[in-house]
């Protein structure tokens, strides 16, 4: 195959930091190289530096970058920007802000067409068209006309890929595309990616940090470590066995189906890049490393359809598969701790002068939940479809609109909240917003005891202490702010906050999804050490199917405000039966081969809560509906005394 | 002689204002994330060499708030009698420059008047310019004027020169010991600028100042420097004396403006609701009034309040000086809304973050809340505004002066001194020495004030930080 982008020796630098450092390698037409690793890692400022548009400060100090032959760097500013969108285009992360949002998104993609393929009036329109239609948005010509804030999160994203195609580019480069996306719309949008990748024979750049992703799509892989290229090879060679000791641990650090076992982690973190380097980069983290590691760093060496560079490379015992860790046998079923029936949170829709309530946002809608104690209950489903709501209900952060709460056995009510909050917690999604930063850590660990009055004063200091300990951070980490922690230290303080108070139940809100594939594993297993030890139990909410069956023990999938199935965790994910459970389980993204066979996908987006679909909600988008989902909603129906589903064609049958 | 002293509203209120930057700097030494934008402040040049120059203009307007009366010199011991004018140590250290008044206007470092008199010259009554009564009187013809300014500067010069010259050594040797090296070694790195702060350039501000400041004195010595008013009053010292008001203005109408800014501006963002709704149509309603209009029906009140109860008040300064502080009150009553607007955006951001919904899942109380999670982190913008704002209300009193609503006209202001200048800029030749001195003085104030609140303003930018 042609090679179409040619880099080579590309070091890139912001300030002292060399965020990008001799990285070369090449991107044939109609083929996707992914570039793979941890955030911090310069694979986006790699991609910045092929567009010329890295960030003030930034500037490229060597190598080439090659596109057809031709130099980009060389390139003056102005043949720059034809470039740019012409034959070489970008996709970012996230759509919403990479889309202007006063401007229509006909007129963007119209901006695009008349830039770099003179196109305009009547021949811009029916392109721009005929471009939604490539992208597989539904009614293209009504969407040209919509702002991008009355589209969805999905459909931006393919308004983006629309932009991105206007300019018929020939590489196309797609940084973490479908990050910010829901596993069914990801996978939509990784579809579209691939059909047009084959059609317009563009090379492409695929920039993730998820291994998933990686398997379904890429043809070559390169994975990048601290602002070098440790190992490049085909997929097939690279999953089969990865040779670098830290791609190898990605792959270990993954939770995968039918995993109980603890999952294995790399110790420390990505290095500062603004420190000189001796010797291999990653040796300070790497179990494998020898002094020659330390002291020199390697150079690339070549097995079969492979490069590596690794002093060790070759030498190290074959990648040890994770024996299926067996499931500590399911034991008696517990005491329920926490039950919940009928929750209901509903919005007032305000309208008019007088502000008016003309509907509801019936964000959580009848939802019934047990927990028992020392045990957790996953709380599954897409973004929007009201799981955050259940957890922060729970806790009377949003008011519940109807339904009962009883914490082991007792009712709560408003007049005694403090109750509740003694005996539930919660960790929240972002560690960085979730800390105030202008608190030391032992502040943030009291804050907690002192406002519920937990344990004496004077002995509040030294609890503070022992939680420190209990998750893992270093004795002297309390006089510090939180500024001087990593992503998955600062989510160890946030849960050492929770469990300052003792809580029997941890309400957990995504707590692993802004973080790294490495980090994340270890606070899974975290997590998990706490539950053995203290026996808390925990709600935990989460769009990451690998996750769940990882840490969970029983499941219940929500859509639309409703929870839809409910289960045992082992159950529901290996045999689901809803249509929307096995949809959600097919689109989240396997690093098996065997997974890869073509599965059904989900079409189309999650209905407005405002106004849901009749009778079943899941009605429009479902592949078996007949007319009787679309009269009632369908009454729950035990498969099993633990197992329950609403779905008309379950109960037929 | 003995004194009584005097202490007046706004001199109260600046020593407390005193105390609380002192109390604000003790508290920043002591919190990491506050003390790391300061210092970085103070690394670099421009807001140091700023620094230095607003800390001269503070320690004139400090001098000049320390006030007293002077016992009569014929008052019976057992009752003291004292005068009415009140003075102020700057007044005691400027010494002769108060009392030496000429006649009317007189241009700067002149010799004769600015208006033609009848003058006796060897018993013939002719036209003509008269000497003046102190400028220039030491010298007994016209011709010696120019080698007596020429031989003044060059003293006063040399006089700076060695001061500093002085200083700079003492700080070497000091310096120097404190950091275990030889003194040699200390220039060496003071000369490459590697002593991590900006010494070079605040060596060369502190001499300049110090020249400027020993030139002045032997000038001021002998003439007017910035010549006379039309009562034949120094202008240099009218322009000295209108330091302090500057700052009180700057500083005392901040003193105002922040618990009102603070408190509503958070509260509003927090609360939201009809707390919010209530605290914003007071303020949009405050913002449709002309803020011009509201000062200057606020001072005529305080007008007219002043002359109805003239036994309040015992001396004229008393009364001017609570027509200065009802002029900040107002002022800071009106001004308040820019930054409880832009507080209550930023409570609004603040109040759905993480952290505030993890302490409302403690159940921690809201005021509690306010104090250590939504307040320490809108803190910076705070400080950023007041330094911003400091020069704003330093032009604001010249304008409200200069139309009338402004300070008392009794009171030394650089706005009364454009006022008095407005009318004889229209005569030939020119009186331009009063509007060109409190030009002069606002323009050096308000610069330091500038360059100072850029440096501040970068410092806590948290896009700048990377660039640092």
């Amino acid at each position: 195959m042609k090679t179409l982008l040619d880099v080579r020796g590309l070091v890139t630098a912001i300030g002292g930091a060399r965020v990008v450092d001799g990285v070369s390698f090449q991107v044939a037409a109609g083929e996707t190289y992914a570039l793979l690793g941890e955030s911090g890692c310069g694979k986006s400022m790699t991609a910045l530096s092929l567009m010329r548009l890295l960030p003030d400060g930034g500037r490229i100090d060597a190598g080439t970058v090659e596109l057809d032959g031709e130099n980009l760097l060389a390139l003056p500013e102005r043949a720059m920007r034809t470039v740019r969108g012409g034959r070489m285009a970008m996709i970012f992360q996230e759509p919403m802000l990479a889309l202007n949002p006063v401007i229509k998104v006909g007129e963007q993609i119209g901006e695009a067409l008349a830039l770099h393929r003179n196109l305009a009036g009547e021949a811009a329109h029916d392109t721009a068209r005929a471009l939604l239609d490539a992208v597989g948005v539904p009614d293209p010509a009504r969407r040209l006309d919509a702002y991008p804030f009355e589209l969805s999160g999905g459909l931006r994203q393919r308004m983006m890929i629309a932009m991105a195609l206007a300019g018929q580019p020939r590489l196309l480069i797609a940084d973490e595309p479908t990050t910010a996306l829901d596993v069914t719309i990801q996978a939509q949008v990784l579809e579209v990616l691939r059909a047009l990748r084959r059609e317009r024979q563009m090379g492409m750049l695929l920039i993730t940090h998820d291994l998933g992703v990686v398997a379904r799509n890429a043809d070559r892989v390169g994975v990048m470590y601290a602002g070098e290229l440790l190992e490049e090879g085909t997929r097939e060679a690279f999953f089969a066995a990865p040779q670098h000791p830290y791609s190898r641990m990605l792959f270990a650090a993954l939770p995968r189906p039918g995993d109980g076992g603890r999952l294995a982690t790399i110790p420390g973190q990505v290095p500062r890049l603004d420190a000189a380097f001796t010797g291999c980069r990653f040796a300070p983290r790497c179990p494998y490393a020898v002094a020659r590691c330390r002291a020199e760093s390697p150079g690339w060496q070549t097995f079969g359809a492979q490069r590596v560079r690794c002093h060790r490379a070759g030498e190290l015992p074959a990648a040890e598969m994770r024996a299926p860790g067996e499931r500590p046998a399911a034991a008696l079923p517990a005491a329920p701790l926490l039950q919940v029936d009928g929750l209901k949170v509903h919005f007032p829709i305000r309208r008019g002068l007088l502000q008016r309530t003309v509907g509801h946002l019936r964000a959580v809608d009848d939802v019934s939940l047990v927990i028992e104690a020392g045990r957790t209950l996953a709380l599954v489903g897409e973004s929007g479809c009201g799981k955050t709501t259940v957890g922060k209900a729970l806790l009377h952060l949003v008011e519940p609109s109807a339904g009962r709460i009883a914490l082991a056995g007792e009712t709560v009510t408003a007049a005694r909240l403090d109750r509740l909050r003694r005996q539930a917690q919660m960790v929240f999604q972002d560690p960085f917003s979730s800390l105030n930063p202008r608190m030391r850590v032992v502040d943030i660990l009291l804050e907690g005891m002192e406002a519920l009055h937990v344990g004496e004063a004077a002995q509040r200091g030294a609890a503070a202490a022992r939680l420190l300990q209990q998750v893992g951070l270093p004795d002297d980490a309390g006089e510090r702010y939180p500024h001087a922690f990593s992503g998955g230290q600062r989510q160890r303080i946030a849960i050492a906050r929770a469990l300052a108070v003792s809580p029997q139940l941890v309400i957990c809100d995504e707590p692993t999804s802004a973080l790294d594939v490495s980090v994340q594993a270890q606070i899974l297993n975290l997590l998990k050490d706490l539950q053995d030890e203290l026996g808390i139990a925990y709600l935990f909410i989460t769009h990451n199917l690998a996750v769940v069956e990882y840490l969970a023990h029983r499941v219940a999938v929500m859509y639309l405000g409703r929870i839809v199935e409910s289960g045992p965790a082992t159950e529901v994910l290996r045999g689901p039966r809803h249509p929307y459970t096995q949809a959600l389980v097919a689109a989240v993204p396997r690093i098996d081969a065997a997974a890869a066979a073509a599965t059904p996908q989900l079409a189309g987006d999650q209905p407005s809560p405002i106004n849901p679909p009749t009778g079943c909600h899941f009605h429009p988008r479902c592949p078996q509906a007949d007319a009787r989902c679309r009269e009632s909603y369908p009454d729950a129906r035990q498969t099993n005394a633990a197992h329950w589903v609403r779905c008309h064609m379950v109960a037929g049958e | 002689m003995s004194v009584q002293a005097v202490v007046l509203w706004t001199d109260a209120l600046i020593f407390l204002l005193l105390a609380a930057g002192a109390g604000l700097v003790w508290t920043i030494r002591r919190k990491e994330h506050l003390r790391a934008p300061w210092a970085a402040v103070a690394q670099r040049p421009m807001a140091m060499a700023a620094a230095l120059v607003l800390a001269v203009f503070v320690a004139i307007g400090l001098l000049d708030s320390l006030h007293y009366r002077e016992r009569l010199p014929d008052s019976p011991a057992d009752a003291p009698q004292y005068a009415v004018e009140v003075l102020s140590v700057f007044d005691a250290l400027m010494g002769d420059l108060r009392t030496q008044k000429e006649k009317t206007y007189s241009a700067p470092l002149a010799m004769q008047l600015y208006a033609k008199e009848f003058v006796e010259h060897d018993g013939v009554t002719v036209r003509d310019y008269p000497r003046l009564v102190h400028g220039g009187a030491h010298l007994a013809d016209a011709a010696a004027r120019q080698p007596d300014i020429a031989r003044r500067v060059a003293v006063g010069l040399a006089q700076g020169l060695a001061a500093s010259l002085v200083a700079f050594a003492v700080l070497a040797v000091w310096r120097a010991r404190r950091a275990g090296v030889a003194a040699s070694a200390w220039l060496a790195d003071w000369r490459a600028g590697r002593l991590g702060w900006p010494a070079r350039t605040l060596a060369g501000m502190a001499t300049l100042l110090a020249v400027l400041g020993a030139v002045l004195v032997q000038l001021a010595d002998a003439y007017h420097v910035f010549g006379t008013d039309k009562v034949g009053q120094d202008v240099l010292y009218i322009g000295l004396k209108s330091i302090r008001t500057g700052l009180v203005i700057g500083t005392l109408t901040t003193l105002v403006t922040l618990p009102l800014a603070i408190g509503l501006g958070i509260a509003a963002g927090y609360f939201r609701g009809w707390v919010d709704d209530v605290i914003q149509y007071v303020y949009t309603v405050l913002n449709s009034i002309p803020g011009v209009l509201l000062i200057a029906a606020a001072v005529l009140i305080v007008q007219v309040y002043i002359e109805s109860n003239p036994e309040r008040f015992d001396t004229a300064a008393a009364r001017a000086d609570i027509r200065l502080l009802a002029l900040c009150v107002i002022m800071g009553v009106t001004s308040w809304t820019g930054l409880a607007r832009l507080l209550r955006g930023e409570t609004l951001k603040l109040r759905t973050l993480d952290y505030v919904e993890a302490a409302r899942a403690f159940g921690v109380t809201h005021t509690r809340i306010l104090g250590r999670h939504i307040f320490p982190n809108v803190f910076h913008l705070v400080l950023i505004a007041i330094v911003l704002d400091f020069s704003g209300l330093v032009l604001a009193e010249a304008v409200l002066s200069y139309v009338g609503v402004g300070v008392d006209p009794t009171m030394y202001s650089w706005g009364n001194m454009i006022n008095g200048a407005r009318l004889e800029l229209a005569r030939e030749p020119v009186v331009w020495w009063q509007l060109g001195a409190a030009f002069a003085f606002m323009f050096t104030l308000v610069l330091a004030a500038n360059l100072f609140a850029d440096g501040v303003r970068d410092a806590f930018d948290p896009r700048m930080e990377r660039r640092r």
